[in-house]
């Protein structure tokens, strides 16, 4: 009896590696042919073979030297100045906000919040348009200070994650500390901020990474600015008909060189993810 | 049934009394979500009204000084020793003043009939030449009349405030106790009223590039702004109803009302899927690599987990590049002797299913980074029961780990599934809308969801009013979604009682 239940958990096992393996390769060889065939030499998009046959680097070094028609370096410096810009902007945003929601008790508190959530669910597309032409009011387009107030305004409405971590610690800090003669402003810099490392570090890397990956508000403000592109709407451009054939491998090359920083500080967030995501999201 | 009869039943039992309960208070639940709607516009009137009567009574009550802030701003706090405070109001007012005599009122005039001077092309007397002599531009108009009105409002705010504050002022003296300084309102600022200072940002930069450009499109749907009424050569103007009229009619051809049916009903199709097959594969692959006896749990979730950390935008053109004709897809379909597919550009069918199941490989690490947690919080006792029981795994996960998860992570799931809705990248990155191939579709493809529509109405087509009034239908059935859940999830509703 025994040994038949032993016997069909080791089956029952070895079928999981199994299926754990076979999707574990379907899900990481995209990543692995991109890096693969960013060294390719030959041919142009594809190639009628798996594995390529010859490595170079000449695809890296190309993006970095051949500067004419593509900027890369430029636009990387371009992304990440705006990077460190709007995230500064929205990770205070987003504290001041969710701090407030979530401690402080005022009149209207309840109808902040209901706009805040309302805002939030008009799909972000139908504004880029009214965006453009108020920004061009302001004469900002085809800039860079442009994207960072695109990418960090309205940054204070994604309180909802970083409130339900707020709603976590115990209030009896608070009232602790007020009894003690702490004003509401030093409770939040000395008490609650030090206490929310992981939503902390969760927010800063996340609206770090955003600009990284935005392609459609670029194009719209930047227009055929190239030089003030980001390295997301370079890519794209990259992989636009008239580009594709020629530039395909140092696209590949550029996606790849986009990729490892932030899979590094993604490897680095995703405990804080995960610890601060299922403290303030779902609560059983 | 009654607690002691709770007691009795067994972990699972329990478990499924408390889903089924959960679904039978839902038509409550509904009930209530809309009569808190009501509630909060009924509140909403009656705070107008009590706030009308306030200002009356503040006037009829007040001073002299009171009664002179109604006309000049700040002058009851400035009288009062206040000075500091009734500069504040002062200035705001004249600030208000100036914004409107040099920019407001002119657009403020126009914006009933959104302009009436059309740009023209003029003979110049004197030299011959013909030269543009512009005329209103009705998108400008929109834009300030927009902005202006906003900026009104803000205004009406301050000055209400104002005379409650002249009001209050007044009374302290009689009482004889003495008002606070500049200084010691600005301290309160960072304790009482902190909510003030901590908001004050974020609150305008929202206002000024979030909600201004919001209400904006929202009005633009009530016009005729498409690609035949482009200022600043041409005007446009109010039409009411026409734009949502347009998208709901049927005709002959390439109508929007055939083009909204269809779409509206593949997006409720991806989005059922797109969630559910994320969900369900996600669980079952988390259960797999939380198994206790499954070594390497580390290797097997950083293997699914590090595709989020590739930009989306890159691992989705990678893929549409892989799933093209010649392909590396098809290379690998042929080795294994299976003629090759064509993924984007066949059959509306296969289009549609390769979205689906690209959108896995997407969507599923999200499923498994977030679950995991709440798995691990499932009480062994139900399993260990349900095992003595003789039930399979298969029957544990139907019978409890389902049940049990659809049960913590619906606000998850509708969530999810909104999101899902409005999935521009996974689309517009993939397929871009095509097969392309059914002609009576206007200005969209196949796989094109509501979202992405809207998008290449207003970046390929110009035609601004009808994507407005996409986006708001859009809205319309997230918003309902999005709040039901909200007032159901329990961080809503027990945020007090939590710690």
């Amino acid at each position: 009896m025994i040994k038949s239940y032993k016997l069909s958990r080791t089956i029952s096992d070895i079928v999981i590696y199994v299926i754990l393996a076979v999707l574990g390769v379907i899900w990481v060889s995209p990543l692995v042919w991109l890096v693969l065939h960013s060294f390719r030499e030959e041919g142009g998009i594809t190639v009628p073979y798996i594995f390529p046959k010859h490595y170079t680097f000449d695809n890296y070094v190309k993006l970095f030297t051949d500067k004419e028609t593509f900027d890369y370096p430029r636009w990387f410096l371009n992304t990440f100045v705006i990077a460190v810009f709007s995230c500064v902007i929205s990770t205070l945003s987003i504290l001041m906000v969710s701090y407030t929601f979530s401690r402080l008790r005022f009149k209207s508190r309840k109808t902040f919040i209901n706009i805040g959530m309302v805002l939030g669910m008009f799909p972000g597309f139908m504004t880029m348009i009214a965006l453009y032409y108020l920004l061009k009011a302001m004469g900002l387009t085809q800039t860079l200070p442009a994207l960072v107030i695109c990418y960090s305004a309205g940054a204070g409405l994604g309180f909802a994650i970083s409130k339900g971590f707020f709603d976590t610690i115990p209030r009896a800090l608070d009232e602790a500390a007020t009894i003690d003669g702490a004003t509401r402003n030093q409770i939040f810099w000395k008490i609650i901020l030090p206490m929310s490392k992981p939503i902390l570090v969760y927010t800063i890397l996340t609206s770090f990474i955003g600009p990284w990956c935005d392609f459609i508000l670029v194009r719209i403000i930047m227009g055929d600015k190239r030089d003030n592109y980001t390295v997301a709407l370079g890519l794209q451009k990259m992989t636009d008909r008239e580009f594709v054939q020629r530039y395909f491998k140092q696209f590949l090359a550029g996606s790849v060189i986009v990729a490892i920083p932030i899979t590094i500080l993604f490897l680095k967030m995703q405990n804080y993810y995960v610890e601060g995501v299922t403290a303030g999201g779902v609560k059983g | 049934m009654t607690f002691i009869e709770y007691k009795a039943l067994s972990p699972a039992e329990k478990v499924k009394y408390k889903v089924s309960e959960f679904f039978s208070r839902l038509p409550g639940l509904l009930g209530a979500f809309f009569a808190s709607i009501g509630k909060f516009f009924k509140n909403l009137g009656l705070n107008f009204v009590a706030g009308a009567k306030g200002f009356g009574s503040r006037f009829a009550n007040g001073d002299t000084a009171t009664k002179v802030s109604y006309i000049v701003m700040g002058f009851g706090n400035f009288t009062r020793g206040q000075v500091g405070k009734g500069l504040v109001f002062l200035a705001a007012e004249i600030a208000y003043i100036i914004f409107m005599a040099n920019f407001g009122l002119a657009y403020l005039n126009k914006f009933d009939t959104l302009g009436t001077v059309a740009q023209q092309q003029v003979k110049d007397p004197n030299s011959g030449r013909m030269v543009t002599v512009p005329g209103d531009n009705s998108m400008l108009i929109l834009l300030y009349g927009t902005m202006t009105i906003l900026i009104t409002i803000v205004f009406i705010g301050i000055y209400i405030g104002n005379t409650k504050s002249a009001y209050e002022c007044e009374q302290r003296i009689k009482a004889g106790k003495k008002s606070p300084t500049l200084k010691e309102e600005i301290d309160d600022l960072l304790d009482g009223k902190f909510h003030i200072t901590m908001l004050s940002l974020p609150v305008l930069l929202i206002s000024v590039f979030t909600i201004l450009p919001l209400v904006f499109m929202v009005l633009i749907a009530f016009t005729n702004y498409d690609k035949a009424h482009t200022p600043p050569a041409n005007l446009f103007k109010w039409v009411g109803l026409d734009t949502f009229r347009d998208v709901f009619k049927m005709s002959d051809g390439a109508s929007k009302g055939y083009t909204f049916v269809e779409l509206a009903k593949w997006t409720i199709v991806w989005a059922i899927f797109a969630t559910f097959t994320n969900y369900i594969v996600g669980i079952i692959l988390s259960l797999m690599i939380n198994k206790k006896s499954i070594k390497f749990k580390t290797l097997w979730r950083t293997l699914f987990v590090i595709t989020i950390a590739v930009p989306q935008f890159v691992s989705l053109l990678l893929m549409n590049q892989m799933l093209q004709d010649d392909g590396v897809v098809n290379v690998l379909l042929g080795y294994l002797g299976i003629s090759p597919i064509s993924f984007f550009n066949g059959t509306k069918l296969t289009a549609r299913i390769t979205v689906i199941v690209i959108n896995m490989w997407v969507g599923v690490p999200y499923t498994i980074l977030q679950t995991t947690g709440i798995l691990m919080n499932i009480p062994e006792d139900l399993y260990e029961s349900a095992r003595i029981d003789g039930a399979t795994p298969v029957v544990q996960f139907f019978e409890i780990t389902l049940p049990y998860m659809l049960f913590v992570t619906t606000p998850y799931l509708i969530q999810t599934f909104v999101g899902n809705i409005n999935n521009f990248n996974v689309i517009y990155l993939l397929t871009s809308g095509g097969p392309n191939k059914d002609a009576s579709l206007y200005q969209a493809g196949e796989t094109d969801i509501l979202v992405t529509w809207l998008f290449k109405l207003t970046l390929d087509n110009n035609d601004y009013n009808t994507a407005a009034a996409v986006g708001i239908l859009v809205f319309i059935v997230c918003a309902t979604l999005s709040l039901i859940t909200f007032n159901l999830s329990k961080s809503s509703r027990n945020e007090e009682e939590f710690s």
